[in-house]
């Protein structure tokens, strides 16, 4: 029997969830519902920029909140000047990228190791955050927008359609946008990670030295590879931006970074959807927590990370995922083994 | 730099880690399409030799010529495209994913999209991997694990060849089959072979290079080397115990 | 010239601030190769051994020096006997469940203590040079720092601890050579860096005020610091704590303190870019 790849199910599957997502939600769920849906998907987008670095570059950075605060700022700054979004748009995510390739840049070609890799990207992070919670005063400003401080920068202008600025984007809308972004996030990283390019970063993952000694620049592509996963951040940060309408310095602190990482490690590193169902079940955890006053949500989410890292090292989706095979396999409902394309099994955090 | 007949030349090369003088003011050349034998006890200094030419480690002086080009300052990369393939003592492979990827993975760099594939698929009939072709490298044993890194660095079709003990860890027919297998890599390239079991290179190699202590003791034909009692005070006694 | 005097002290201060609030960490990191990002919170927790007790009556120098050290210390055993025993040699997955501890202390905290800033009223009076005055409890931080630092390069060059630390550092091996199991070596580690950051959470108390998210502060300056001063524990601290220390002040004293701060970040890069093993990687190997 010649049945589906387990790979060719799984695309067919993701994509008939989504368009289903897509379609079927805004019909059946109330506003406030779609308006949280939404704020999950710019969340989901920014766990996918830190799920491909991390998971299949095996670069840990903490700094996928920066790409995404300074692609929300950039995105604001433009916008509140030039009134129409299209080009704040492009220079949200083109900025972002220009600085993780800089930045990535100092960090892989001086050879520095993971931890300090770590240490970097939690730097640099915090030189934002303290850098714009310090721009209270008036001075502060570029154009039109006041960079506010811990204020924020409020009545940021939504979305519009290309050359028309009275055509913009309701909130209703946005759940349009920010879906589309996210189902194209995920497929294009999936095309990138079974493409050359992808392979190759894989293969750096299991042995950085190998891949040199074949020949592959290892640098280079680290360097490439945390372009791309700041520019998926910024587009995150772009849309939660979007969604607010409106930013401040919180973006940056230690909380969000603790968030995106704890949204990977429950989910499954080096898996894709792992990470999205995470954003999904710990942004809707954080929401339940926040209406009750006897339990701390830094506890719960505290308790969970120590809890997954202990006795969940893969995180749920890779480990319910083998479960199933294991059973299917056992029970004769499937008969090949996991097809040797598919790129969603591996494992390994350390790198 | 003056033409020379040498495909690989050192000279002087130095490394030290430390205190410790792993390689010690090497002059060693090799002409193109010689397979030579590198031996000598454990902590020679054979691995780290084969490290410098491939700029994992930095050599601390000394000049490396390839084709009469200076590399020493090329990074590992560089040298890989110039035509230089190691196989490493300890298996250096990409242990998460299958034998056939990771000789895509080496294919796919000199190779367009088209023919990386077809030179995969002989690759592995080469080097006979079909029956583990998708099998995790992590779960393969020593022999297999070393067959593997062979077949990836054969895909590049290196002007020079480094193997750094290919039949540790291998049975009586393994081994042959690996003799088998450098004989005939050797009619397209150059190879230089660390080995310990002297039947095996008596069997594969013409001139033997013995180190000793970071330096080259003894360059010579096998038997003569074999003969020489110098060698076997330094390393063929102590390879009885 | 008054000025100048102030400005020195105030440097040296922070320097000392620096060092004491990164020893804890240093000794971890540097024993254990462990990085413990819930430092701060242990940081905090000191602070708290410090502000309960005197609320309820205790003589602030018996909280400052008995209670927090001790207290911290023990939940550093327990949290290493429950956890970090279990990660060790992964080092990106002990990285982790530190942080997943650090949330749920400041979690656990906020519940029980509220989010509101408490302060220890600073103790001793201020000092004056010319027209400028100051506060005396800098001297007090800067004694302590040096005494703490005298008493671990004491303790890891002649004593037995010191020996078994030092060969466990270099190779645990040697440690089982020398008739101590590792893990024993490991729970008493941790424990004396958890001490140490509970000393330090105490004795920055007073200056800084008592509030459960106060960790977060200090984390970052302290994971520099470490990092930047690479392999050896004491030296490396010290070495970086007098370059980070006089980055900050320096760039403080000229413009203002969020530009001090940002300066000492920025500094942290290009260190790490230009001495990728930390300062103690390039200078002064011989160091504890
Ligand atoms: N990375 C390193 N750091 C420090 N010393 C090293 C390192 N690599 C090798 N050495 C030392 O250099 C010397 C030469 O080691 P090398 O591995 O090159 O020997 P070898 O000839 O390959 O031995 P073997 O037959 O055991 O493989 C040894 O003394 C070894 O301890
Ligand atoms: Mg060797």
């Amino acid at each position: 029997m010649r049945g589906l790849s387990l790979n060719t199910a799984g695309l067919l599957a993701a994509a008939i969830i989504s368009v289903l997502a897509l379609v079927v939600i805004p019909q059946v769920a109330p506003f406030y519902i779609l308006l949280q849906i939404t704020l999950y998907f710019s969340f989901a987008i920014l766990a996918l920029s830190l799920a491909f670095i991390w998971g299949f570059g095996g670069v840990f950075s903490f700094g996928q909140a920066a790409f995404f605060g300074l692609g929300g700022y950039t995105y604001a700054i433009l916008s509140i000047n030039m009134g129409s979004s299209t080009v704040p748009l492009i220079v949200a995510i083109v900025l972002p990228t220009v600085f993780a390739l800089l930045l990535g840049y100092l960090m892989f070609y001086g050879r520095l190791s993971s931890v300090y890799l770590a240490v970097i990207t939690l730097v640099v992070t915090l030189i934002f955050h303290k850098f714009l919670g310090h721009t209270a005063g008036f001075e502060y400003r570029i154009g039109n927008a006041h960079l506010g401080g811990y204020n924020g920068i409020p009545a940021i202008p939504p979305i519009n359609v290309p050359g028309d600025v009275t055509k913009f984007a309701f909130p209703e809308d946005m759940f349009y946008i920010a879906g589309v972004a996210l189902v194209i996030v995920y497929f294009g990283l999936r095309w990138l990670l079974s493409s050359h390019f992808g392979r190759t970063l894989i293969g750096i993952r299991e042995n950085e030295e190998r891949a040199e000694l074949l020949g592959y620049d290892v640098r280079l592509y680290k360097m490439i590879a945390f372009g791309i996963a700041g520019a998926i951040a910024a587009l995150g940060g772009v849309m939660f931006t979007n969604w607010n309408s409106f930013i401040d310095p919180h973006v940056f602190d230690l909380g969000m970074s603790a968030q995106i990482i704890i949204w990977v490690v429950v989910g499954g590193l080096s898996t894709l959807i792992g990470p999205i169902i995470g954003a999904f079940a710990l942004g809707i955890l954080a929401l339940e927590l926040g209406t009750q006053q006897t339990i701390d949500v830094n506890l719960i989410l505290g308790a969970i990370l120590i809890i997954v890292v202990l006795f969940v090292p893969e995180g749920f989706v890779p480990t319910i995922k083998r479960m199933c095979i294991w059973l299917a396999e056992s029970r004769g409902w499937l008969r090949s083994r996991l097809d040797s394309s598919d790129l969603e099994e591996k494992q390994g955090r350390d790198g | 730099m003056a033409d020379t007949n040498f495909l690989l030349e050192t000279r002087g090369l130095t490394k030290r880690f430390g205190g410790v003088i792993a390689v010690n003011d090497v002059n060693f050349n090799l002409i193109p399409g010689e397979l030579r034998c590198l031996i000598g006890p454990n902590g020679a200094g054979k691995s780290t030799f084969f490290k410098c030419l491939t700029h994992q480690h930095k050599p601390s002086s000394g000049k490396i010529f390839f084709k009469d080009r200076d590399i020493t300052r090329l990074h590992t990369h560089q040298i890989a495209h110039l035509g230089i393939g190691i196989k490493t003592q300890v298996p250096s492979v990409f242990d998460g994913i299958p034998v056939r990827e990771n000789i895509w993975l080496a294919a796919r760099r000199y190779h367009g999209r088209g023919s990386a594939n077809k030179v995969t698929a002989d690759v592995i009939d080469r080097v006979g991997l079909g029956n583990i072709r998708d099998s995790m490298v992590g779960r393969l044993a020593h022999g297999e694990r070393q067959w593997v890194e062979i077949g990836m660095v054969l895909t590049s079709d290196p002007t020079l060849l480094l193997l750094d003990e290919p039949t540790a860890g291998m049975t009586h027919e393994e081994t042959e089959k690996t003799a088998r297998l450098i004989k005939e890599i050797s009619e397209s390239a150059s190879l230089i072979v660390v080995e310990h079991d002297m039947q095996f290179i008596k069997a594969i190699a013409n001139k033997v290079t013995v180190f000793h202590q970071g330096s080259i003791l003894v360059e010579d034909k096998v038997e003569a080397v074999m003969a020489n009692p110098l060698v076997r005070d330094i390393y063929l006694g102590k390879e009885k115990d | 010239m008054d000025l100048a005097a102030i400005t020195i002290i105030q440097v040296i201060n922070l320097i000392a601030s620096l060092a004491l609030l990164s020893i804890g960490l240093a000794v971890i990191f540097g024993m254990m190769r462990v990085i413990n990002l819930a430092h701060g919170e242990f940081l905090m927790l000191g602070a708290y051994a410090v502000l309960v007790p005197t609320q309820a009556g205790v003589p602030l120098w018996i909280s400052m020096f008995i209670i927090a050290p001790l207290f911290v210390g023990i939940v550093g055993v327990i949290i290493e006997r429950l956890i970090i025993r279990h990660l060790y040699g992964r080092m990106m997955d002990t990285l982790l469940a530190t942080w997943g501890l650090s949330l749920l202390i400041v979690g656990a905290m906020t519940m029980i203590f509220g989010n509101t800033m408490e302060g220890i009223s600073t103790p001793f009076g201020s000092f004056t040079i010319g027209s400028l005055a100051d506060s005396q409890y800098k001297f007090f931080t800067i004694g302590i720092t040096a005494v703490v630092l005298l008493v671990a390069y004491i303790v890891l060059k002649f004593t037995r601890f010191g020996l078994i630390a030092r060969a466990t550092m270099q190779n645990s091996d040697q440690a089982s050579v020398l008739g101590v199991s590792p893990p024993a070596v490991y729970t008493l580690t941790f424990g004396i860096g958890a001490a140490l950051a509970g000393l330090a959470g105490a004795i920055l108390a007073p200056i800084s005020g008592v509030l459960p998210t106060m960790g977060a502060a200090y984390i970052a300056k302290a994971f520099i610091t470490v990092i930047g001063g690479g392999e050896a524990i004491l030296t490396g601290t010290a070495a970086a704590s007098v370059f980070f220390g006089a980055i900050n002040q320096t760039t403080t004293f000229f413009t203002s303190s969020v530009v001090g701060e940002v300066a000492l970040l920025v500094a942290a890069i290009i260190l790490l870019r230009l001495l990728p093993q930390g300062i103690t990687g390039r200078f002064f190997r011989r160091g504890l």
